[in-house]
């Protein structure tokens, strides 16, 4: 069950942060940003998606993506902090983008490279959802970068959101490399890549975006973690009451 | 003031000959005019219009129905850029069109001061308001302005998806449950006269249709169109197995008759006084003045770049 409980994560991150997302629409600081906004939920849902569908094929219990989306418990979720954290402001939500997929973007290629030759129809299929998704993560990576940058370097007020921000979200930037045992396993049957390898070079991008837009790495930062385990902030039960609100209240009924 | 004479015959005689009218082209003050007022009605509606929609991206039932949904409210935001754009083609700006929504001179359609009350909205709003607007735009695909014309060519490929789309939210619906069958029929109940009323009041009382027929920015009245969806409406919701609220088919007119509509309530929405008139006006005015620092942000960018680069030239 290593690989159903590796893909899910995957998966819980970019349907949380697909959900985060999905509440700007409609409300973007203007037309064009609000798109790319639900251009990239849509990507991250798409993602997810795929995913929950490989994970229950996987189990081959009569499973569907829905029942993986809707139906499990808070704890079960197994998502990175960072993702569930609230919008705030534009500067809060594309420091939250940042931090995201430069991590996913170089764990995406890592795993790829290890998926290489593997010949078994679920890692066939694995394949095929992060090849694609790379190209999607690479311009998640772009577009939350060139933001940060322009924020940081904008005017004062946009600096001073920018520093905000950081000082709020850097403490949910460290989870996503600190390895446990599912990561573990996953190494041990070869699709799996150990976070931490993936750190230094992360950090270093991080660093060079930042310089970029005056922006400081707070120092002696103690990284949160725990939502890797199903161990959530306490926004986390809200933002599945939305999300499971029509499954919880009309159950066994097909839409 | 025969020259003016003159190039209004030209104008006219090259509607009468359904040719183009484009940008640099000459044309009446009032022919700008009302296509400003038509055009920034539309876009404005394509963005108000994403609030309703938009009320229920968190809640979807799926995820199937979650990409649907986001990826429509996207289509409409793209609709209303384009619109925004060919508005701007006749001089005028996104900012001063923006703040002509925001200070309650431009109009949209009232059909988005409605609620979205249930899940089976997302399915009522595709088949009729969605499927309202098509009769509208369709006819608006040949409409006498160029750029207006070649927008609404793209937007209805995609209204008209979106059309099949809500419909199918409701078959699912109306194959469901019975509560889901309950959901399915009040919501049609509720959404069905306020959609016949996106047509606009009846054609005697309605002061803009006459000249817009002259000019063939518009090339069917109200009440034409009206009817014709009320037809197609009609013979659609028995796929449903569902009813529209008091139509009956009239054998001497072979038409659907629809019963009264209420202008008095629907005037009242227009002014301001509809359940959500206050809600979409206010989530629209806070999303563009949270909205300036990053534009402002993004502009003194910009700014800088541009001067970098001058020096790293003049360096070089």
């Amino acid at each position: 069950m290593t690989f159903y409980d590796y893909i899910i994560r995957l998966a819980d991150n970019n349907l949380i942060l697909g959900h985060r997302l999905s509440e700007w629409c409609g409300h973007g600081p203007f037309l064009e940003q609000d798109m790319a906004m639900t251009n990239i939920s849509l990507d991250l849902i798409g993602q997810a998606r795929s995913m929950y569908a490989l994970a229950a094929e996987v189990k081959n219990q009569g499973e569907t993506e829905d029942d993986i989306a809707f139906l499990r418990l808070e704890h079960e979720y197994q998502n990175l902090l960072l993702v569930e954290q609230p919008n705030g402001d534009f500067a809060h939500t594309v420091l939250r983008q940042l931090f995201f997929a430069s991590f996913q973007l170089p764990l995406y290629q890592a795993m790829l490279q290890k998926l290489q030759g593997m010949t078994e129809e679920q890692f066939v299929t694995l394949r095929g959802i992060l090849e694609k998704a790379v190209m999607e993560v690479t311009y998640h990576k772009r577009w939350s970068s060139e933001w940060v940058i322009r924020l940081g370097d904008g005017t004062t007020e946009s600096h001073s959101r920018m520093v905000t921000a950081v000082y709020e979200l850097y403490r949910y930037y460290g989870e996503a490399f600190i390895s446990d045992a599912v990561d573990d396993a996953a190494v041990s049957e070869g699709y799996g890549v150990k976070p931490e390898e993936l750190k230094a070079e992360v950090d270093q991008y991080i660093d060079d975006i930042f310089r970029q837009a005056n922006l400081n790495i707070p120092v002696d930062t103690y990284m949160q973690r725990g939502g890797k385990q199903g161990v959530h902030s306490e926004y986390m039960g809200y933002l599945l009451s939305e999300l499971q609100y029509m499954q919880r209240a009309y159950p066994n009924a097909s839409w | 003031m025969d020259t003016t004479k003159n190039l209004e015959e030209i104008f006219q005689s090259k509607i009468d000959h359904e040719i183009k009218i484009e940008p640099k082209d000459w044309m009446p003050d009032a022919y700008r005019k009302t296509l400003i007022r038509q055009i920034s009605q539309h876009a404005h509606s394509e963005i108000v219009g994403m609030l309703p929609e938009g009320n229920w991206i968190t809640r979807t039932p799926s995820l199937r129905r979650k990409v649907a949904l986001l990826a429509k409210i996207q289509d409409e935001a793209g609709h209303g850029l384009y619109l925004y754009s060919a508005a701007e083609t006749l001089g005028i700006t996104r900012d001063q069109l923006l703040d002509e929504l925001h200070t309650g001179k431009a109009k949209y359609s009232s059909i988005f001061n409605y609620p979205a009350l249930t899940w089976a909205d997302m399915g009522s709003v595709g088949w009729l308001v969605d499927g309202a607007a098509i009769m509208n735009q369709v006819m608006l695909c040949r409409t006498s302005y160029g750029p207006y014309a070649r927008a609404m060519v793209r937007i209805c490929k995609e209204e008209s998806f979106h059309h099949r789309q809500g419909f199918e939210i409701l078959l699912t619906l109306a194959q469901g449950t019975e509560a889901q069958k309950k959901m399915c029929q009040e919501s049609i109940n509720r959404w069905w006269k306020p959609a016949l009323m996106m047509f606009g009041p009846p054609d005697e009382q309605s002061s803009n249709t006459e000249m817009s027929m002259k000019w063939k920015i518009k090339r069917e009245t109200n009440d034409e169109l009206r009817q014709r969806f009320v037809d197609v409406a009609a013979e659609q919701v028995k796929f449903l197995n569902m009813t529209l609220p008091d139509v009956v088919w009239n054998e001497s007119t072979g038409h659907y008759d629809f019963g009264t509509l209420d202008w008095d309530h629907f005037w009242n929405v227009v002014k301001g006084n509809g359940p959500c008139n206050k809600q979409r006006l206010d989530a629209r005015i806070k999303a563009h003045e949270n909205g300036v620092w990053v534009r402002e942000a993004a502009l003194a960018f910009a700014e800088k770049q541009k001067v970098r680069q001058q020096s790293q030239v003049k360096t070089a």
